[in-house]
């Protein structure tokens, strides 16, 4: 149950992330979340074997998170963590596809190309989507959601249970604590995790009840009252188009074969 | 199991996400109209809730391994499937921004495996009615655990099929097939046992909180006979497919190129063939055996190093000067 | 505007489990006073204080705030007169910001943006908060927190502040604090709370509860000497008031 601390450690730390002020901030979290999505859709649409096409891709992680000002090493944590899911699912790649292509003077089977694919694609997509969380607020994701069409008990859903997710991670923390003190290392037994859930969730139900007395309290009547979203400005809507016209273009060119022709022009 | 970003191809990506978001749309419709507004911060408390007790993982008997709670069919018993899919798909949302679990194109399939399948078909068809009445603690357990079981049994079959249709692994239809249900019986069980450990404890505690679920008709042998059906035709299902492995490959197969296909050629058929003329180095994709295309990979791999090179001498160019200073 | 502020009659609330948590209650509240309630766990404090704003109706009898007596009817105008702070800030601070949060109020009135905005910045000024404006509330201090809460209603510009139990967890500086902040206040005040020390401090007059009943109602100091109606409420007197441990002096 170690992992509980490191939870919500880690979100206390993206947290913080996203509070910062750097350029990457400051765009309208609409513009960052479209431009994410639309660079995983570009990402999912190469064919299985592709590997150097995705390669230049690399580029929106790393340029985002440079300005962004994201510690490399929290990236490259997450990358990390889904690795070996990555690793199952590829790993037979090599095995089960078994058509030959040749390297130069020697060959290899064209599932180990599959398979540094899939490891390239996770590494890409969860690069990308950590960045897009350290850079905005959740706040900022639960308004770009509803402008782009998601309901409103939706949204408001997350934010309550962003907001919330802390409070009950600190009580489940102590209430594990108050267990092991007594248990001595012994696992969690089924029959026990029935009441130690059950007065987890009582806990929580007493809560919902008095956060709705709150909101009661202060005029609530069922409907919320957010802000007005910021102006969509021009600068957001460049970096926007600006990445979408790249994106676009790097998935229709092949850079590195493009440069690969170079070389060899420079060279003879 | 959560689906991934990097397995997807975006013609089945973009249609989860179409499915799941007017399941979205329909629920959040539904919980505005029929639940009183207490229960607004109600679901996004116990959203948190799931949050938390997801990483509470107990001791499987006789295993040495532990499991923990999902909370999909344990919501859906205290909030109705609306707002137990609206609830879930919070907490999936949550996990795929800030942990990566499984991300943003898979959100789609991610909520129709998880939240789709157990709060809008194994809880209306099998737990419900096995629950309507006053049940018994034998009649309860069985709603339970049958509805977790099919519950999870359909979700990994969600997740074999995106996986085969998107065609990112070369794992064959039926290995993967075989490896996943059985592992998510064993899941389903684990969540079977914990959903009922849960609520058992409040029958014993607070059993009006439970109330809710056990209106409605007391059809639970109608109920018996939908989880029986369910059962015997997956059972068939793994027959045929353990018989007649070429048939259903080949029915997968059509189906693929039938639904799934057909846009991907639209748009990617497009776009390869813009890249085709656009590219110095055309017909890059390696189908089936690439007996001459030696030139092709390797002129890939300088380009490539290249490719990095430049990607990180821009990444170092643009490191903001504060952090030198 | 009637002269009582507060006005309970024969206020008596059941819980659904069947709880007899308030057994009649007689107690009237005029426009400027501060007034303490005091009783041991349980002895129906919170119950009392979720009547003053409608959270709970009772059971029978009535609660009249400014003379309008408090129905479903009436709630919405009650709970703009009556601003509650409650016992967990963490139950009163359910958006993503302090900024967020104490808009919440003025928003639900219809308040255009920018009035929003004067009446936020002024509630986090009055608690000398405004630098936490766009701080999430998981990222503050307990008294920060409870700052925060206290903000939250003064956005809404009640008349009647009732609290229940403000300086529970609070270190003692924080609790210094925020009496002194309490003490400025020009509003009328019913705060609930274990905290005898506060009410001394805060308060001229006092009302005792004891499982669900009135037991006494008068001016704080005189209450808090009569040992005899202390020890029938399980309530002990303040340390201020106790002999010095030392030498006994008071
Ligand atoms: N939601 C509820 N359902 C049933 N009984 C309740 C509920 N809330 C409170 N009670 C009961 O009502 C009585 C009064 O509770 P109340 O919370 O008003 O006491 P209190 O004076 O505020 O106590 P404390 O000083 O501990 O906050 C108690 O016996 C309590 O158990
Ligand atoms: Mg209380």
């Amino acid at each position: 149950m170690a992992n509980f601390g490191d939870h919500l450690r880690e979100l206390g730390a993206l947290d913080r992330l996203a509070s910062m002020d750097t350029p990457i901030h400051r765009l309208d979290p609409r513009a960052k979340v479209l431009a994410t999505l639309l660079f995983i859709l570009m990402v999912a649409s190469f064919g299985r074997y592709e590997v150097s096409g995705l390669l230049p891709f690399a580029l929106f992680p790393v340029i985002l998170g440079t300005l962004g000002e994201v510690p490399w090493g929290l990236v490259g944590k997450r990358v990390l963590m889904v690795l070996p899911f990555a690793l199952v699912l590829g790993i037979l790649n090599p095995f089960l596809d078994r058509s030959q292509v040749a390297f130069g003077s020697w060959t290899l089977s064209a599932g180990w190309l599959s398979f540094a694919s899939i490891l390239l694609r996770f590494a890409l997509c969860v690069g990308a989507s950590v960045i897009l969380i350290a850079t905005t607020s959740m706040d900022g994701v639960c308004m770009a959601l509803e402008r782009l069409g998601l309901p409103r008990v939706f949204t408001l859903q997350i934010a309550l249970l962003y907001r919330y997710v802390f409070v009950l991670l600190e009580e489940t923390l102590r209430i594990t604590r108050a267990r092991e003190l007594r248990a001595n290392g012994r696992p969690l037994l089924l029959s026990e995790y029935g009441s130690l859930a059950g007065s987890l969730f009582l806990r929580t139900w007493e809560r919902a009840r008095r956060v709705h007395v709150a909101m009661l309290s202060r005029g609530f009547e069922g409907e919320f009252h957010g802000a007005s979203p910021p102006h969509f400005r021009s600068k957001d809507a460049a970096f926007l188009m600006g990445w979408g016209a790249v994106l676009v273009v790097l998935r229709l060119v092949n850079l590195p074969h493009l440069l690969e022709s170079l070389l060899k022009g420079v060279a003879s | 199991m959560h689906m991934a970003d990097a397995l997807l191809s975006p013609a089945v990506g973009a249609t989860m996400w179409v499915l799941s978001g007017a399941t979205l749309g329909r629920s959040a419709t539904r919980v505005r109209k029929t639940l009183d507004e207490g229960r607004l911060p109600l679901m996004g408390v116990l959203g948190a809730f799931v949050f938390a007790v997801q990483m509470l993982n107990f001791a499987i008997p006789g295993t040495g391994s532990s499991g923990h709670l999902a909370g999909t069919l344990f919501l859906a018993l205290l909030l109705g499937p609306h707002g137990a899919f609206l609830t879930v798909s919070s907490v999936l949302v949550v996990q795929a921004l800030f942990f990566a679990d499984g991300g943003l194109l898979a959100l789609g399939c991610n909520l129709f495996n998880m939240g789709f399948f157990p709060a809008f078909v194994a809880y209306p068809l099998i737990v419900r009615p096995l629950l309507a009445g006053a049940p018994g603690q034998g009649r309860r357990a069985l709603g339970i655990i049958l509805g977790a079981v099919i519950g999870l049994q359909l979700g990994a079959f969600g997740v074999v099929l995106e996986t085969i249709l998107s065609g990112r692994t070369a794992l064959p239809f039926k290995a993967f097939l075989y490896a996943m249900q059985p592992i998510h019986l064993a899941i389903g069980l684990v969540e079977g046992l914990a959903t009922l450990a849960l609520v058992a404890f409040l029958a014993r505690t607070r059993p009006e909180l439970l109330e809710t679920q056990s209106r409605g008709r007391s059809a639970w042998k109608g109920a018996l006979v939908v989880a029986v059906m369910a059962l015997v035709a997956g059972g068939c299902f793994s027959w045929f497919a353990s018989t007649r492995p070429d048939g259903l490959e080949w029915a997968l197969a059509k189906v693929g190129q039938q639904e799934i296909e057909a846009p991907e050629q639209s748009l990617h058929g497009r776009i390869a063939h813009a890249q085709a003329r656009t590219a110095l180095m055309p017909d890059y994709a390696f189908k089936g055996g690439g007996e001459s295309r030696g030139a092709t990979s390797l002129a890939g791999v300088g380009g490539g190093v290249l490719t990095l090179l430049i990607v990180g001498g821009v990444g170092i160019a643009l490191r903001p000067r504060r952090k030198m200073a | 505007m009637s002269h009582h502020l507060l006005e309970g009659v024969q206020l008596c609330h059941r819980y659904a489990d069947g709880t007899e948590a308030l057994r009649g209650l007689d107690f009237c509240i005029r426009h400027g006073e501060s007034v303490a309630l005091v009783g041991a766990n349980g002895a129906g404090k919170s119950t009392l204080l979720q009547h003053l704003n409608g959270t709970l109706l009772p059971t029978s009898g009535a609660v009249k705030i400014g003379g309008i007596t408090v129905c479903k009817e009436t709630l919405r105008d009650i709970r703009r007169t009556v601003g509650m702070v409650f016992q967990d800030p963490d139950d009163q601070l359910f958006m993503s910001t302090v900024f967020e949060d104490v808009a919440f109020g003025p928003r639900n009135l219809g308040l255009p943006d920018a009035d929003v905005e004067t009446r936020v910045r002024q509630a986090l000024d009055r608690v000398e908060i405004g630098h936490l404006a766009h701080k999430p509330p998981f990222r503050l201090s307990g008294g920060e927190k409870r700052r925060a809460a206290i903000a939250t209603v003064l956005s809404m510009s009640p008349d009647v502040l009732v609290m229940d139990e403000p300086s529970a967890g609070l270190d003692p500086r924080s609790r210094r604090q925020l009496i002194g902040l309490l003490k400025d206040f020009q509003h009328t005040k019913l705060i609930a709370t274990h905290d005898l020390d506060l009410v001394l401090d805060l308060c001229d007059r006092t009302l005792v509860m004891h499982q669900g009943k009135l037991m006494a109602d008068g001016p704080t100091r005189e209450i808090f000497a009569d040992a005899a109606l202390l020890e029938a409420c399980h309530l002990e007197k303040p340390f201020s008031m106790q002999g010095c441990p030392v030498c006994g002096r008071t």
